[in-house]
């Protein structure tokens, strides 16, 4: 994972989690594509899986995850999650491939104490993960919808923190 | 406990294994009357992808059976394709296929042992929970897997399904100063690796022990990894190409993964325990002793120990990265040269959880002909199954939350990979009688 050199907000990260080969579950690898060609200046990370989430967790003040999640709703529902708020329900993506999943991910990083100031999670509902299925069209519809949300919320991140600058 | 004839326990997840797939217990009369490692996710269509794909392809595609493993994927994809053209990859280029496939050995033993396996031992449900009360030694584990990773990074391309591995050798080869940058946290990981022995060495093993039929690769003069024979504690000592000769894989219909057993004796058991019983003399001084000082003899037959076993693995494969980082040279070339021809290929190499085969074969333009892929946690299976049965029979007085709580640990004995093998794993006890 070698991390690109960004001018925005220094301590938002965006990371991906997802696996291509697996239908809907590659929603969160999509929105971090999205979002590398649509605003470069975002430094954004892919995991193949919510283990590896662990390490990016560490690495950010600030860090917005969008991953596939599996909760009943129709294909394409878009949830946000800010952690400060709630914590991500368990049952987040039960049918997670993953070794681990997000929400144990992201409660081991608070049992660590490693846990960022500021955690968002986005949550696509998919409806198939079969391997070798293609994304079905109402995932590819919220990719574009949830990735436009995330470089809205960088920029007014880095709204605020120039505020914060100017003040100081 | 309210009708002691009848009793049904179910764990619609079991947690803790990669990926998942569903057990079933069936206790009738004080008897175990059933038992079903019961696999349904379709079955995998990897082989028939492959088929009328380039021979140069099998690599990358194989990975993606596994985001835990690719390297033992593409490795045995590799060294099949490379026997079906006669081509030999030694020196330096093979010293790296081995330095990552130490890497892969390092994140996915540490992964297992800390975060799968340890919680049963230590009474916790999870890793959650025991980092609450073990933050230090979750932080060791984390920074174990983390170098394991970072080699396949440096070697690979990426951390995962890496992009640098070909048939012949490499894309590209690092620089001697891309490895020595890993030295000193390797250096850090070995010790951290050898606390880890002695950590797991203090654990509590149920007394459980059984007449396998260990199955391992073996080398001249290596542990073995990318190569070998493929030999057993009850006499097989074959060529990688005789596996369907000596080995059969059978449908069975509670579960989409084959069985496999030895053609004329049965089930078998592959992975770390396998792998140490019969090359404990091919492990360094140091991983030896460690062994030693943890209470294991040369052979341990005690599938609970398999996470001491384990650990004293991952203390090898730091070692042997280690000494792979120092001897390295930049190779003249990054991959031999290759000419597709008509022909059969066999490969096998020791994955973190056991033999993985593969056999192609290839027309003369290079097109593939037919896969077999046989990975490890199917040949487990049956070796699974019996453990449960015995297991089960001899622990009949447990409360049912509890021998439910063992059977799980059992499994996880074997670190099933189950996204290789399966998918989906739940867990369910029905018991007519007993406590």
């Amino acid at each position: 994972m070698t991390r690109p050199h960004t001018s925005g907000p220094s301590a938002v990260l965006v990371v991906g989690v997802g696996n291509l080969a697996r239908g809907d579950d590659a929603a969160g690898l999509l929105v971090a594509r999205r979002i590398r060609l649509r605003e470069p200046r975002i430094e954004v990370v892919e995991v193949p899986n919510a283990t590896d989430c662990l390490d990016a967790l560490r690495r950010g003040e600030r860090v917005i995850v969008v991953d596939a999640m599996r909760t009943g709703a129709p294909a394409g529902t878009v949830r946000r999650f800010d952690l400060q708020d709630e914590p991500l329900p368990a049952s987040f993506s039960p049918g997670s491939t993953h070794a681990l999943g997000l929400a144990t991910a992201v409660e081991l990083a608070r049992a660590l104490g490693t846990l960022p100031r500021r955690v968002v999670v986005y949550g696509i509902e998919g409806a198939r993960f079969e391997l070798g299925a293609a994304p079905s069209p109402e995932v590819l519809a919220a990719v574009d919808r949830v990735a436009e949300a995330v470089v809205a919320e960088w920029k007014s991140a880095a709204e605020s923190e120039k505020a914060e600058t100017c003040t100081s | 406990m309210k009708d002691p004839k009848t009793r049904t326990i179910k764990v619609d997840a079991l947690a803790r294994v990669e990926g998942e797939g569903a057990m079933l217990v069936r206790v009738r009369n004080g008897t175990v009357s059933e038992v079903q490692l019961n696999i349904y996710e379709p079955p995998r269509f990897f082989e028939a992808f492959l088929r009328g794909r380039s021979f140069r392809e099998a690599p990358d595609i194989t990975s993606r059976i596994c985001g835990i493993c690719p390297i033992a994927y593409q490795m045995s994809a590799c060294r099949a394709m490379e026997d079906a053209l006669g081509v030999t990859v030694d020196g330096q280029l093979r010293a790296l296929r081995r330095l990552i496939y130490c890497g892969e050995w390092i994140e996915s033993h540490a992964l297992h042992i800390y975060m799968l396996h340890a919680p049963d031992f230590l009474g916790y449900a999870g890793v959650v929970e025991m980092a609450r009360d073990h933050r230090e030694i979750v932080e060791r584990a984390l920074q174990l897997k983390k170098i394991g990773n970072d080699i396949i990074d440096v070697v690979g391309g990426r951390a995962v399904h890496p992009i640098n591995l070909r048939i012949g050798g490499f894309y590209r080869v690092p620089s001697r100063a891309e490895l020595r940058s890993l030295a000193d946290r390797l250096e850090w990981a070995r010790d951290a690796a050898h606390e880890t022995v002695r950590w797991t060495a203090g654990f509590d093993f149920p007394d459980f022990e059984s007449d396998y039929e260990f199955v391992a690769m073996r080398h001249p003069d290596e542990y073995p990894i990318t190569d070998g024979r493929i030999v057993s504690d009850k006499g097989l000592d074959i060529a990688v190409r005789d596996f369907n000769t000596e080995f059969e894989e059978l449908q069975v219909p509670h579960s989409t993964a084959l069985h496999a057993r030895v053609r004329g004796r049965g089930s078998y058991f592959c992975g770390p325990l396998a792998r140490y019983n019969l090359n404990f003399d091919r492990l360094s001084p140091l991983a030896r002793q460690a062994a030693r000082d943890a209470g294991l003899g040369p052979t341990c037959r005690n599938p609970f120990q398999s996470i001491v076993v384990r650990s004293v693995e991952l203390l090898y494969a730091c070692e042997e990265a280690l000494r792979l980082i120092y001897q390295y040279e930049v190779p003249d070339q990054p991959a031999v040269a290759l000419e597709p021809r008509a022909a059969v290929g066999h490969g096998c190499t020791e994955a973190p959880r056991g033999i993985l085969y593969h056999r192609y074969e290839v027309d003369a333009d290079g097109t593939i002909v037919s896969a077999q892929i046989v990975p490890p946690t199917a040949q487990n299976q049956a070796t699974v199954e019996d453990d449960l049965r015995r297991f089960v029979a001899a622990r009949l007085d447990l409360p049912t939350e509890e021998l439910t709580w063992r059977c799980e640990q059992a499994i996880r004995n074997y670190d099933p990979c189950i996204s290789c093998a399966t998918h989906f794993l739940d867990l369910r006890i029905e018991r007519e009688d007993g406590p």
